[in-house]
């Protein structure tokens, strides 16, 4: 049987197992609800429960596990010399396997291979039948016992109640696991980096080419992996995007809040905040295709020497998208602003613009200074503006135009292609992924933290 | 203000002098400042414009395919020798002589090698199994002399267009000389044509931008939206529920608060790399497979979805639980039967918003494989596939010429894709939003 009609008989039988827990249920109390504990449905709910998530929970584990069994068992019956081979000839053989048994052949194979494969495809379709069998006994089974346990003063509701709250439960700390998931993930790799590459190499060495270093066999003497440059990249094009960004975001922000009549408003706003919209991809084409050449004609018209992939176009974009993250953050600190403030400041005569610049703004820093934070993150960790508008090679220079090279750049130029998947190229994306989690996490952490008590402060 | 009481402070004139003479100063200030509000809103909607203008300006014209009439005649000797009319026969006609015959005849005095390799050029690598195509659907057509439209080579289509230069040094132009003249030559006989390309709808990459479409992109951002949804839309409610409704408020909780909120602003290439580490390499899923695809953007909407779904529930008053409670509802009743089917329409917006978010999204895909170039269209969450930010991503790194406008049309279709979601997210707030 396969396995979506297997899924989908479970699901009809917890369908007839709630009619039958109702049904049930009924019976028992002699037709009159009231001589119940719960409602009728709930011991409908009950006896499903009963008999769709075991049976749910085995198929799934099985799934799980089912493939490396069973690949196991066929490498076991395989001749020996076949099996003694590296990791990466066995991963082919598992491959080969596989092609034949879907029907895939290219030439003639082995006999031996044929055999695996033949061997696989029964062992494939014996697992398939005994879970079937398990799956479905292990239902009826299931709802026989919710069947049986079925009472008058049985409390259905809560039962059913209780296992809601756990699966409600079980959601919401899905974010910590992805969050440990993310830590985990990151952090092995980037110790088995740091086992090849010192981290103080890593953290302060100022040259980056992660290809030479495969080809001259000299890791951790070659310095290739000093990320400093990669670093003060990253910096320089975030500078450049909050230059662009903080004032026009505040400004506009400020604008809106305080003089912008309502109809002004109501147009405008949700015209910027179409830029927060528009995905990033298009925003890296954007500078590669509009705002790179442009700034390097520019340059040229003045007489500078302007890189094509100029750290001031990819920034300017940067800036250009985080705009409306800055405004719709200000504004809403501005609106949080008591009245009453600013009642007083009109009231000693202040005009509006000295009000908002002496009153307004102070009040609204703690927040303001939180939203900036969040921005800068968030151009720390951009990606595709980058990785389209700014150059590969790494150079320690704050020139804006010049090219450099971000983070997470060479985290997609490390991981993009071919991958092997123990040498330290691919690792050095791994470890660089550590870093700007890092930071982003300290970052977010503060802000959020500051945003926090400022919210506190005027509620 | 602490200028105005120093000057007052000081014995020369009355104060109301010294009010006035700054007044003028302040009311001055007071222009400048909103001024540059005023700028900043401009020089931001001025962005918004200029994108915009110059997306659509350089991508309308894909949309248009560029096709050469030609009167073709289908040579039994060439496609059926023995007469049958027998698929397979026809299936292995050769076609490129069809066409390369159809082009001599039309331009007898080309005669050079060199010519007539430009010549043939003229016409893109796939008119001959538009011709098969044509054939076997028709067999009749064998022995006859049709005019035949096939797709233009994508230079001649961009030429067309006007996008490459008629005149200048002809060693830098992509079209030479001799060409023009064909093309000046076949114009003048009605034989070009500009028509809608429905390629670019239809079908999936392609190395060649004429025949390059976006359809197989398409189809796997729709698989992996499919599975982003089905996991992050009830998760991220079933969260939201617990954490407004159920959780008590301990230092558990806001350790998951705190976890959510921060998983909001993790970059997306992390999320990337957690897809990489733990569902390729850990649980050996398939690369490239919307179903990974669809796991690493559910991870990343999560938050979105808990955070609007979070705020729908707070915006339900009170008193429609207390009622229910009142009434001897249990509080599983009450939240799953009153206050939920109040907050739906605000966790609905989230969820398209969040959805809205995760079809624009490319970093974290490029991480997990699904950068490759892919020609089929995908049929199933398994199957490798690429998705429209990503084939945009690809496109754009293209050298071709005729890329870059099939980049821009991509980008418009999907601008149309994400502004169609916002505004259902918008309809849908402002038609079952309710004001307590």
């Amino acid at each position: 049987m396969q396995k979506s009609t297997l899924l989908f008989l479970l699901v009809l039988l917890s369908a007839a197992a709630y009619h039958l827990g109702r049904r049930r249920s009924l019976q028992i109390a002699g037709g009159t609800v009231r001589n119940l504990h719960s409602l009728p449905s709930y011991y409908g709910y009950f006896a499903a429960l009963w008999c769709g998530f075991p049976a749910l929970l085995v198929l799934f584990l099985w799934i799980a596990f089912e493939n490396s069994i069973v690949i196991q068992l066929v490498l076991s019956s395989l001749p020996k010399e076949l099996t003694s081979a590296s990791a990466d000839r066995l991963g082919l053989l598992i491959n080969d396997i596989r092609n034949i048994a879907s029907g895939a052949v290219t030439g003639e194979p082995d006999p031996a291979i044929k055999a695996a494969a033949k061997h696989y495809l029964s062992l494939k379709e014996t697992s398939n039948r005994l879970l079937s069998l398990l799956a479905i006994s292990i239902a009826i089974t299931g709802a026989a016992y919710a069947r049986q346990r079925i009472s008058q003063e049985f409390r259905a509701r809560n039962q059913v109640e209780k296992s809601v709250t756990i699966f409600l439960i079980g959601c919401s700390t899905l974010a910590i696991f992805t969050t440990i998931g993310i830590v985990l993930s990151v952090l092995f790799e980037s110790i088995r980096f740091f086992k090849e590459v010192p981290i103080t190499e890593f953290l302060f060495g100022l040259n980056w080419s992660p290809q030479m270093a495969i080809r001259q066999d000299q890791v951790g003497s070659s310095g290739a992996f000093g990320a400093v440059p990669l670093f003060l990249g990253t910096l320089l094009i975030s500078a450049i995007a909050m230059v662009v960004a903080v004032p026009i975001g505040l400004l506009s922000a400020i604008y809106l809040s305080e003089y912008a009549g309502p109809k002004f408003r109501a147009a405008a706003k949700p015209l910027l905040e179409i830029l927060a919209g528009i995905p990033t991809v298009v925003y890296g084409f954007f500078a590669a295709l509009v705002v790179a050449p442009f700034v390097r004609d520019l340059g040229v018209r003045f007489g500078l020497d302007v890189s094509s992939e100029s750290a001031l176009a990819a920034g300017l974009v940067m800036g250009i998208m985080i705009i409306p993250f800055v405004s719709s953050l200000s504004d809403d600190f501005i609106n949080a602003v008591p009245q009453s403030l600013r009642d007083g400041a009109y009231a000693l005569g202040a005009t509006q613009s000295e009000t908002i610049r002496q009153v307004i703004i102070p009040a609204a820093l703690p927040g303001i200074v939180g939203g900036v934070l969040l921005a800068i993150s968030r151009a720390i960790g951009e990606t595709m503006i980058v990785v389209m508008a700014a150059g590969l090679t790494a150079n320690l220079t704050v020139n804006p135009l010049a090219a450099v090279t971000t983070v997470t750049t060479q985290i997609v130029t490390l991981l993009v292609g071919d991958q092997e998947f123990d040498s330290p190229k691919t690792l050095a994306a791994f470890a660089l992924g550590l870093v700007l989690f890092l930071v982003t996490l300290a970052l977010n952490v503060i802000a959020l933290h500051v945003v926090r008590k400022y919210r506190e402060q005027y509620e | 203000m602490n200028e105005i009481c120093e000057v007052s402070g000081q014995s020369s004139g009355r104060t109301i002098d010294v009010v006035h003479a700054s007044l003028i100063r302040r009311r001055r200030a007071e222009k400048r400042f909103r001024l540059y509000g005023l700028v900043s809103i401009v020089l931001g909607l001025c962005f918004v414009a200029i994108l915009f203008a110059s997306i659509i300006a350089r991508g309308y014209t894909a949309f248009q395919q560029t096709s050469i009439g030609l009167d073709v005649y289908f040579d039994p000797e060439l496609i059926d020798p023995e007469g049958r009319r027998d698929p397979v026969t026809l299936m292995e006609g050769d076609y490129d002589r069809l066409l390369k015959n159809t082009l001599s005849s039309m331009f007898p005095d080309v005669k050079a090698r060199q010519e007539k390799g430009a010549l043939y050029r003229l016409l893109s690598s796939a008119a001959s199994y538009d011709l098969r195509d044509q054939v076997l659907a028709n067999p009749e057509l064998i022995g006859k002399i049709v005019r035949v439209w096939v797709p233009a080579d994508d230079d001649i289509d961009m030429f067309v267009k006007g996008q490459l230069p008629r005149t200048g040094a002809e060693g830098e132009r992509r079209i030479k000389d001799l060409q023009v003249a064909w093309i000046d030559k076949l114009e003048a006989e009605g034989r070009i044509e500009k028509s809608f390309n429905t390629a670019f709808f239809t079908s999936g990459d392609s190395r060649e931008p004429e025949l390059a479409g976006i359809w197989g992109a398409v189809m796997g951002s729709l698989f992996t939206l499919l599975v982003t949804l089905s996991l992050s839309l009830p998760i991220g409610m079933a969260a939201a529920i617990y954490l407004e409704e159920f959780a008590p408020r301990n230092r558990w909780t806001d350790f998951i608060e705190v976890n959510i909120n921060n998983l909001a602003a993790v970059p997306s290439i992390v999320f990337g790399l957690l897809g990489l580490a733990v569902f390729i390499n850990f649980f050996g899923l398939p690369r490239s497979s919307p179903l990974v695809g669809g796991l690493v953007l559910s991870l990343m909407t999560l938050p979105v979805i808990i955070i609007a779904g979070r705020s729908a529930l707070k915006a339900v008053p009170p008193s429609v639980r207390e009622a229910a409670l009142g009434v001897g509802a249990s509080s599983m009743q009450t939240v799953f039967h009153h206050v939920l089917p109040l907050a739906v329409p605000g966790m609905m917006t989230g969820a398209i918003i969040g959805m809205a978010r995760a079809l624009g999204e490319s970093a974290p895909l490029l991480m997990i494989g699904m950068v490759a170039f892919i020609v089929d269209i995908p049929r199933g969450v398994l199957e490798p596939a690429t998705v429209l930010p990503v084939q945009i991503y690809l496109w754009a790194d293209s050298p071709e010429r005729a890329f870059v406008e099939r980049t821009s049309a991509a980008i418009i279709v999907l601008l149309v894709f994400l502004i169609f979601m916002n505004g259902l997210a918008v309809y849908i707030r402002k038609r079952f939003e309710r004001r307590w």
